[in-house]
């Protein structure tokens, strides 16, 4: 069984590896370009040059495919990036630090655990109006006080125990403490739990994006490109397919990637 | 669930549903775009600015933030939520004309999902590690992995479009165009709660009292209905309340998708056209929707749970 998941976990971070790496390299791997429309060849069905066919501003799909996940991605890295810096500072914080601190986090973070994410989600990219970063700040507001949750709990863990005690009679300040002694004892099950997340962001990302509530138009987003497949989904239901499998496809990954790096990394959880 | 209790909550619900909607409130304060220009706006015509400046003033958004919230926040005490900008009804005519929508949706789909995902949960627990479990597995797997939209979406090109079998375009509610948009929802909610009805029961038949039973002889069906069962159904029910929560948000984007005239779908519009009010509303009835489910099934744990009944936790 060890064995086993080492195996997958490699295989896993190999794909990762490829989508990351299509995303990177998609002027390579496709010489059309996402934004240049061309009337003439608009809903074209795959097959021949365009192997996903073409929307109705006759603009590659496979292309925007591939540009769209480097759009997909790099908004969930920065979101989950965020939700866990954010979440991790304050919730070390609030666990070490106890009292007011404590208790004002707690209260805030009962607050959002009190409405349902995704409305709050809506309501908050909506409002601001759709853009790319509005869709970041609305899904980082929402997500960090789950991580502000775990370290907290992470924090109180060890705070009582010998390392930092000693720490403290050694008239470390109180931030080394933090930075040097507690932080690193947490981080990894911050890690796993945000690898876990990974999927679900780009999920949500393309949610937003769809309800025109994301990035704009013309920017070659997933969720953005299934909205435009679902206008045309009569004559040229391969605009709204292809988007679609590639999110499958990558969450799926994601998913399996995150899971894998769980297992390996706290056995006990594994069923 | 004793008075004190209930008392404690209901007041912690009061100031979560204050917070929020202060939250949303203070958003549409500080959000780019003006109402009032939103609604006059017809075509290109340029409206004078002593009617925008007239119309703000009978909206009463010439004023202060914060008299503005307090102004809202006492008329909702009242039971008055305000004026929807553009349909220029009571927002809480709009708020109830769209319920039924969503709650025949929310409804229908909550139910599909429980029917399917309780027994394929339970039989993929009881079978686990063999083919039927790992199919399960790989379909929730798949199923979890796919956007919700786009379920809705391929479902609506094949049984709507190609089949025919089902109306593609929304209108009334009704029936036949109920089905789609309520299948897809059960379909994204199933996949994540067959998962956790497989995990809970899993955690229940490694305990030692299975065992014990198993070895008195006690056959599999009666453990599993009045051992395994009753114990696995307390974190089923917490997560059931997650998925509802879920299912508020979810439906607005299925909504979208099959133009189903529900809360959602007017939420995602009123946002669209900057009618705050109607957007207030929304979010304080979601949130209080929601609480209060919460709500139920925390008092339901009383009465399910022993343990908790008399005070020996």
């Amino acid at each position: 069984m060890k064995m086993n998941d080492k195996t997958t976990f490699r295989i896993f971070t190999g794909l990762v590896i490829l989508i990351i790496a299509a995303a990177v390299l998609a002027p390579i791997i496709t010489s059309y370009d996402p934004y240049t429309t061309n009337m003439r060849e608009a809903l074209m069905e795959p097959g021949g040059s365009h192997i996903f066919g073409t929307d109705k501003l006759g603009r590659d799909c496979f292309a925007r495919i591939l540009y769209g996940a480097r759009v997909s991605l790099s908004m969930t890295m920065l979101i989950v990036f965020l939700m866990t810096a954010i979440g991790t500072a304050v919730g070390i914080v609030a666990g070490y630090c106890g009292g007011k601190v404590d208790m004002v986090l707690m209260r805030f973070s009962d607050l959002m655990l009190a409405f349902p994410g995704i409305v709050l989600a809506i309501a908050i990219a909506g409002i601001m109006g759709g853009s790319a970063i509005n869709t970041i700040l609305a899904l980082t507001v929402v997500g960090w006080t789950k991580y502000a949750r775990l370290a907290r709990s992470l924090t109180l863990k060890i705070r009582d125990r010998d390392f930092v005690a000693a720490a403290v009679t050694n008239g470390t300040r109180p931030f080394q403490i933090l930075y040097r002694h507690i932080l690193p004892n947490i981080i990894l099950t911050i890690i796993v739990t945000a690898a876990m997340d990974i999927g679900t962001m780009i999920m949500e990302i393309a949610g937003l994006s769809f309800l025109g509530f994301g990035a704009q138009p013309p920017t070659p987003e997933w969720g953005l490109m299934l909205n435009e497949g679902r206008q045309v989904i009569q004559t040229a239901p391969w605009v709204m397919i292809y988007p679609g499998l590639a999110i499958l496809a990558v969450v799926a990954i994601f998913n399996t990637w995150g899971d894998c790096l769980r297992d390996i990394m706290d056995p006990k959880s594994h069923e | 669930m004793k008075g004190k209790e209930i008392l404690h909550r209901l007041v912690q619900m009061m100031l979560t549903l204050l917070g929020v909607t202060f939250l949303t409130f203070a958003l549409t304060y500080i959000a780019p775009g003006d109402p009032v220009e939103m609604l006059l706006e017809v075509g290109d015509v340029i409206i004078p600015r002593e009617v925008i400046e007239e119309t703000r003033k009978q909206l009463g958004l010439d004023q202060p933030f914060h008299i503005q919230y307090i102004r809202w926040l006492g008329g909702v005490l009242t039971g008055d939520m305000g004026m929807s900008y553009s349909a220029r009804v009571p927002v809480a005519q709009k708020l109830m004309e769209a319920l039924p929508g969503t709650l025949l949706l929310a409804g229908s789909s909550l139910f599909m999902m429980i029917i399917v995902s309780l027994p394929l949960g339970i039989i993929s627990a009881l079978n686990r590690n063999t083919l039927i479990d790992n199919g399960i597995r790989f379909l929730t797997f798949i199923g979890i992995s796919m956007p919700t939209f786009w379920v809705g979406l391929m479902l609506l090109y094949i049984f709507g479009l190609q089949l025919g079998w089902f109306p593609i375009a929304g209108g009334e509610v009704e029936f036949k165009r109920m089905v789609l948009p309520a299948v897809t929802l059960a379909i994204s909610m199933a996949a994540k709660y067959t998962r956790q009805v497989r995990t809970a029961v899993l955690e229940e038949l490694n305990q030692d009292y299975v065992m014990g039973a198993k070895a008195r002889g006690i056959p599999m069906s009666r453990i599993l209905w009045h051992h395994i069962m009753p114990n696995a159904c307390l974190p089923l029910i917490t997560l059931l309340g997650l998925t509802i929560g879920w299912l508020l948000g979810g439906s607005a984007v299925i909504e979208m998708v099959f133009g189903w005239p529900g809360l959602g779908k007017l939420a995602v519009r009123s946002i669209e056209m900057r009618d705050y009010p109607l957007v207030m509303g929304f979010v304080l009835w979601i949130a209080s929707f929601y609480m209060i489910i919460n709500f139920i099934i925390d008092c339901s744990y009383h009465y399910l749970d022993p343990r908790i009944r008399k005070g020996t936790r």
